[in-house]
């Protein structure tokens, strides 16, 4: 692998059951290069939790992935409701999802905070009434 | 202990993946939660749920798990069945209700594989 690769994802809001395609890509895609399991479970549960997210509060959104010798960079971007309060979302157990969510078997509140555990780098931007862009960055072990 | 055994234990019907089990399982997770289950990244090569619907195979796909078993008879839909093929992973159903399942499976040698910390 030399020069970085960039995948692109647009990830539908009406469709829960589709919610997870685009990770499912992106780990297809780092283990055909031949990036290291662990780094690959790590890339595809924060991605996948991202996801979901996108899913369940933002109708969706656009994911980019970037793949390089070094790290695997994902940038989720979406155009919902926005987060109000950060530090809050970031806590175990604090969830906005609908039930019909958590009868799916989401909004235990566990996703944030497992997206930061999965990942070296994790920053979060929202603006409430515009979306959150949420950048993550797991480095890719020698 | 293999898949097979699991599967003689939990007195389990095989939906699909019948070929594949020989496969070796050494840990297991009981959750409805798809995010508990994500909690830990651990290996865990067995998923136990209640939960019937897609993000079930997706959750197992993300954690490399080799097997999931629906509990209480539940059985999933065509959809389900195909994601599942797609990824090599085993579907059963047990008849035994989510405590009995996984407490005869941890009786039978197959651990948590996530310690507390």
């Amino acid at each position: 692998m030399s020069a970085p690769v960039i995948l692109k994802y647009s990830v539908p809001g009406d469709d829960f059951t589709r919610a997870g395609e685009a990770s499912s890509a992106v780990k297809k895609a780092l283990k055909k290069l031949g990036v290291a399991p662990d780094v690959i479970r790590k890339v595809a549960i924060a991605m996948y939790e991202g996801e979901i997210n996108m899913v369940i509060h933002a109708d969706g959104g656009e994911i980019t992935v970037e793949i390089t010798p070094e790290y695997v960079n994902m940038v989720l971007a979406d155009t919902g409701p926005g987060i109000a309060d950060i530090d809050l979302a970031m806590k175990e157990g604090y969830s906005t999802a609908p039930d019909n969510v958590r009868s799916l078997g989401f909004g235990a509140g566990m996703g944030l905070p497992n997206m930061k555990k999965y990942t070296d780098e994790m920053k979060v931007e929202s603006q409430v009434g515009v979306g959150t862009t949420v950048t993550m960055r797991v480095y890719v072990q020698p | 202990m293999t898949v097979s055994d699991v599967q003689k234990i939990l007195k389990a019907q095989v939906i699909c993946g019948e070929d594949e089990l020989s496969r070796e399982v050494h840990t297991a997770c009981g959750s409805d939660m798809m995010s508990d289950v994500l909690a830990f990244v651990k290996d865990q090569s067995v998923l136990l749920t209640g939960l019937v619907n897609p993000q079930v195979v997706r959750t197992a796909d993300m954690m490399d798990m080799v097997c999931i078993i629906f509990v209480r008879g539940k059985q999933p839909d065509d959809a389900i069945i195909e994601l599942a093929k797609e990824r090599d992973i085993i579907l059963m159903a047990t008849p035994y209700r989510m405590f009995t399942a996984c407490g005869l499976l941890y009786e039978n040698g197959l651990k948590g594989g996530c310690d507390i910390s």
